[in-house]
């Protein structure tokens, strides 16, 4: 069942709607919600609630409690490819937990707080930015490690990245949710403005299979080829950064190991036809995000790779 | 004065990427005053253009006072301003959210991290700032409650407003809070306009620093003695947002005394001009920011008034 769940009024003959597709079946109380699109210019998360609603509803018999899936949090900049919300400059996932009183886009953000609250989890569907190409990957904050982890491991996903707390991350839509024991996971995969169909595929065989295990799908969940999820506090994430400003050009997929001097990419100067950087690992690790946009400055981040610490 | 290249980033494509400074006398580091870091905030780099202007006249009267030094940095982002765009022009990142800087991070972080060298071990920091709302409002100054701030330096900038912010997660990365975390006494001065330069206030606002540097002994300099500023909380202030949404009508300014239920302006319907919403003042006070879109939005914010 679709349903509005925010009606904003634009100037001119015009609503902002974030809807949601509400799937119910048995008689289960458990709900789950799938959302994404709050960066408008990531667009992963639209394969994968396009698939899970289509599997559900064809599938009905199989589903004990309800999973709503909300495909745009931020459907004005979706529709404009605009990262942030338009007309505010802001990034809508700076702004949680938002403020009733506060401006049109802090008190949305304060709806879809209410909205989701009490669920028995959230997934947070994101696809990095135009920038970087990401494999698909759970991202939690270490302050809920203990309980996050064993659901994220379900979802059969690359990489696990348990970062540090940082207060400016306490502003996002996972954190505010978790501080309100709304258990929420955030995946990042792929690049923006681009769907990687066979990640979406990957992601929408762990949803069904965390469903299962929740008690909250009885139906079959797509056999992927299985994968050893890296956990990231088995190790450390070096961050490789651009020394020169220039065109970068790729030397290797990402989700690849690579090895220690290996050449990952390079930064050429077209106008002189010189390299003006060979980007080398220093050591050996799994490459989990490398830069998908050519035009790089000094700092641009290249690439992160996480290596065990035995390695 | 000195005219010194603070900082360098090669760019693939443009010019290079330059932050320049303009320091004048010599000994302690007594104030740092940093202008746009925005490619909009043309009426913040304006002032800044107009101190060193009046600093160098100061600084030739042998008006800079001795064994103090002041460095001013009109612009943090150039090539933000060159093309019209408000955030860093490659990646829309906005260097005064990556404060304090990370020297091996991202460019804009480099940048942060560059710059918050250079202004580290002040004893006062001024950035010339904009609201973070679209619109016109009172000049004031602004500064982060972090348990380090101090309210009466702030006032001896003798503008009609202190306004004391409370920081929310996003403000812990903005140069105004990391200059107080790193014992620099810190002060946004907002000088009423973004996008635009409105000489009048930047006049006012010129004044303003100077008055502070000259209460502090920085330069001799005879200025106006200013307001005696009022200490405002942001959450004292009194919020009137769009119940409507359509073409807003404005019918009064920044600074107007209002009265409860007094018509502050109409929100029209864009096809017939038949009005959608009065929008009246919820109480007696003073208008202290309005939106100055002609387009707003249910639920934008429209006006701020400090109460009676």
């Amino acid at each position: 069942m679709i349903k509005t769940v925010i009606s904003t009024e634009l100037p001119v003959d015009e609503h902002l709607l974030i809807r949601k597709n509400s799937i119910s079946g048995g008689s289960g109380k458990k709900r789950i919600c799938l959302v994404t699109g709050t960066h408008g210019d990531e667009l992963e998360g639209q394969y994968v609630c396009y698939r899970i609603a289509q599997i559900l509803q064809s599938n009905l018999a199989d589903l004990d409690g309800t999973v709503d899936i909300y495909p745009a949090l931020n459907p004005l900049g979706i529709d404009s490819i605009t990262r942030g919300i338009p007309n505010f400059d802001l990034d809508m996932n700076r702004i949680f937990p938002g403020d009733p009183m506060g401006s049109m886009a802090e008190n949305t953000a304060h709806s879809i707080i209410e909205e989701l609250r009490g669920a028995d989890l959230v997934i947070d569907i994101h696809s990095s930015n135009i920038f970087l190409y990401e494999v698909p990957q759970v991202r939690i904050n270490q302050l809920n490690a203990d309980s996050l982890v064993p659901l994220a491991s379900m979802l059969n996903l690359d990489f696990l990245w348990v970062h540090e707390a940082a207060t400016v991350l306490e502003a996002t839509l996972a954190y505010s949710l978790n501080s309100l024991d709304t258990p929420t996971l955030v995946v990042e995969m792929g690049v923006g403005m681009r769907i990687t169909q066979s990640y979406g595929e990957q992601l929408v065989s762990g949803i069904l299979n965390l469903m299962r295990h929740m008690g909250v799908w009885k139906g079959a969940v797509p056999e992927l080829e299985e994968r050893h999820t890296i956990l990231s506090t088995t190790g450390t994430v070096d961050f490789i950064n651009a020394s020169a400003s220039g065109v970068f050009i790729p030397l290797i997929e990402h989700s690849n190991h690579a090895e220690a001097g290996q050449v990952i990419g390079r930064i050429v100067d077209p106008l002189h036809g010189t390299v003006l950087q060979d980007v080398k690992l220093e050591r050996p690790g799994f490459v989990f995000t490398i830069r998908a946009y050519p035009v790089v400055y000094e700092g641009s981040l290249l690439a992160r790779v996480f290596r065990e610490d035995n390695a | 004065m000195k005219r010194e290249l603070l900082f360098v980033l090669p760019s693939p494509f443009r010019d290079e990427f330059r932050i320049q400074g303009f320091r004048f006398g010599s000994g302690q580091k007594s104030i740092a005053i940093v202008g746009a870091m925005r490619g909009d905030e043309l009426q913040q780099q304006f002032i800044c253009s107009q101190l060193v202007s009046t600093l160098q006249d100061l600084e030739e009267k042998g008006d800079i006072a001795a064994g103090h030094e002041i460095l001013v940095i009109p612009s943090v982002n150039p090539f933000a301003m060159n093309i019209g765009k408000r955030f860093w022009a490659m990646d829309n990142t906005d260097i005064n959210r990556m404060f304090p800087g990370y020297s091996l991070g991202e460019t804009t972080q480099r940048i942060a991290a560059a710059l918050f060298e250079q202004i580290q071990g002040y004893r006062f920091g001024v950035q010339m700032s904009s609201y973070y709302l679209p619109g016109d409002y009172i000049p004031h100054v602004r500064m982060m409650h972090t348990g380090y701030e101090d309210i009466e330096l702030a006032q001896g900038f003798g503008l009609q407003y202190t306004l004391l912010r409370t920081p929310r997660p996003f403000d812990t990365t903005t140069l105004n809070y990391n200059w107080q975390i790193w014992e620099t006494q810190a002060f946004s001065v907002c000088s009423g306009h973004t996008g635009v330069i409105d000489t009048e206030s930047a006049v006012d606002t010129v004044s303003a620093v100077l008055r502070f540097m000259s209460l502090h002994g920085i330069i001799h300099c005879r200025t106006h003695p200013g307001y005696f500023s009022e200490v405002l909380r942001e959450e004292d202030l009194i919020t009137v947002k769009a119940r409507r949404a359509g073409i807003l009508y404005c019918m009064c300014k920044p600074d107007d005394s209002v009265r409860r239920d007094q018509i502050l302006a109409r929100v029209l319907d864009p096809y017939d001009g038949s009005v959608r919403w009065e929008v009246r003042a919820p109480a007696d006070g003073t208008v202290f920011f309005i939106h100055d879109k002609t387009l707003v939005l249910e639920n934008s914010m429209l006006f701020r008034i400090i109460p009676s």
